[in-house]
């Protein structure tokens, strides 16, 4: 009967609302759960990974490829707090008053995961800000992490989408090594392809390995030394921000 | 009685932000005041008997009693702080906030209090909604953490006694692991640091509860001019560099 039963629901053995096992016996009701459309305010995207992986060069090549048509604004979680934000600031990327940074308390990953009070209220300073000020608000919010482990993740309380960024540098292993930042995210970013044949890394070794522990997710390779404008990444967030004013 | 609202407002996974509050802590041991177990324990006595006093009379002044709040039955000689009438609820808490802003000389700290409260507010909001928040709120929109935490624990049934304790407690734990983060420091000998505080909070927890009784005018007032200085000082002279935490 149970094989049958899976046929009825296709391959994926799918219920409408993709729960496929409830380990509540008195559930009844459909899963309410789904993810809220979050209209009325902007996208926000996470992007995490660990120490000089190259997040803020990240934020940086989009807030200058993607400022100019996207209003948007950014709150840094750097461990020396305005380090990033000051980098931002000072390379005019960025105007000051779009960009947020909060103190983690030594904690990059509890304030990204299990506690996000400070990146809401840096989020809703910025939200506030924009709404007050021109009355367009902003349409995305970049929340980058500070440098991590690969087990840290971003809340879905917290963000709509992230990013997870990982280098070369950091060896050809590290995708192999899985943990929720690289198997979970909506995309996964391997930077600094420009030196792999410096440390010996095997791109293919690189890909092949997110690629199986990813399945359908997207991974994308990239050098900001090569393309500073982060076209690739660029236009995954676009096609972010499309899909949700569609929906 | 203690109850479940106190335990969880006083644990430190509860998403309310304030793992990124040191107490004043951060700034004393970036001064060299605090850089062993010993000096943590008199920065903590000191915390108590100052600070976490007033806290902890405010937070018991602030539960709601009245015969829709299952905590009503306790005596007290106080204008009634009570969940039916809005106006009587908000004008007390109209009054315990400016008091308390006025007990509270740092502009940094009254900050860190809001923010706290701020962030307390969007997690029990989630588990205990009630209009006695909506009258809090209709005070300021982000309340001191004290009055938040009596709101909650009145709400929940719980009496002064143990939002007392719930926020005594939390003006040294959070300072403790702080010190924990920043200091390396062993944690079962800070642990036991704060168990050996027991006698100390429970003589604050008497005082603020016996106070509470009294007209808001009249709650107590100790200073703690060191604190308030180094409060201030820490936002002021580490704007912009290697800050861990808000406050
Ligand atoms: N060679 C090379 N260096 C990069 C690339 N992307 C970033 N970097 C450098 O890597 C260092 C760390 O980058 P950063 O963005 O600060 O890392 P974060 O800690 O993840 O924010 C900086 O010196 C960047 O200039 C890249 O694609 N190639
Ligand atoms: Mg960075």
């Amino acid at each position: 009967m149970s094989g049958d039963h899976t046929h009825q629901h296709g391959p994926t053995g799918q219920h409408g609302h993709g729960h496929l096992v409830s380990f509540d016996p008195t559930e009844s009701e459909p899963d309410h759960h789904a993810a809220p459309p979050a209209q009325g305010r902007a996208l926000r995207i996470g992007i995490g990974g660990p120490v000089g992986s190259g997040k803020t060069a990240l934020v940086a090549a989009l807030a200058r490829s993607l400022g100019e048509r996207v209003r948007l604004a950014v709150v840094t979680n750097d461990i020396y707090t305005t380090e990033d934000a000051d980098f931002l600031r000072r390379n005019a990327v960025l105007p000051p008053e779009r960009v947020e940074a909060v103190q983690t308390g030594c904690c990059p990953h509890t304030a990204i995961r299990d506690d996000i009070t400070a990146n809401l209220d840096a989020i809703d300073t910025l939200e506030e800000r924009f709404a007050s000020r021109d009355g367009q608000g902003l349409e995305l919010v970049l929340v980058e992490s500070g440098g991590d482990n690969l087990t840290a993740v971003f809340s879905r309380g917290l963000v709509d989408a992230q990013i997870f960024v990982v280098d070369v540098a950091g060896g050809d292993k590290v995708p192999r090594k899985g943990g929720p930042g690289v198997t979970t995210a909506d995309l996964l970013v391997i930077n600094k392809t420009d030196l792999a044949p410096l440390v010996g890394a095997d791109m293919d070794v690189m890909t092949g390995d997110a690629r199986r522990i990813r399945g359908e997710l997207p991974v994308i390779t990239q050098s900001l030394v090569e393309d500073p404008s982060a076209g690739e990444v660029g236009a995954w967030v676009l096609d972010r921000l499309a899909t949700r004013v569609a929906a | 009685m203690p109850g479940l609202a106190s335990l969880v407002l006083a644990d430190a996974r509860f998403p309310g932000g304030g793992h990124v509050h040191s107490g004043g802590l951060e700034e004393a041991v970036s001064r060299g005041l605090v850089s062993s177990v010993d000096s943590l324990e008199g920065f903590l006595l000191g915390r108590l008997r100052t600070a976490g006093l007033v806290a902890a009379a405010f937070a018991a002044a602030s539960v709601p009693v009245s015969a829709h709040c299952p905590s009503s039955g306790t005596s007290h000689s106080r204008p009634p702080l009570t969940c039916d009438d809005a106006d009587v609820t908000r004008s007390r808490f109209a009054e315990l906030d400016a008091e308390l802003e006025a007990r509270t000389p740092s502009a940094a700290q009254r900050e860190a209090s809001r923010a706290q409260g701020r962030g307390t507010l969007r997690a029990v909001r989630a588990a205990w909604p009630s209009p006695v928040l909506d009258d809090l709120v209709a005070v300021h929109p982000r309340p001191h953490h004290p009055l938040l935490v009596g709101a909650v624990c009145g709400v929940a049934g719980e009496p002064p006694g143990e939002a007392a304790r719930c926020v005594a407690y939390l003006a040294v734990s959070g300072p403790a692991s702080a010190a924990v983060r920043l200091l390396g420091l062993d944690p079962f000998a800070v642990n036991a640091v704060l168990v050996r505080l027991g006698p100390a909070l429970e003589s604050v927890v008497a005082e603020a509860v016996s106070a509470a009784g009294a007209p808001s005018s009249d709650l107590p007032a100790p200073g703690a001019p060191v604190l308030d200085l180094m409060a201030q000082a820490h936002v002021d002279q580490h704007r912009g560099r290697l800050r861990l935490f808000a406050s």
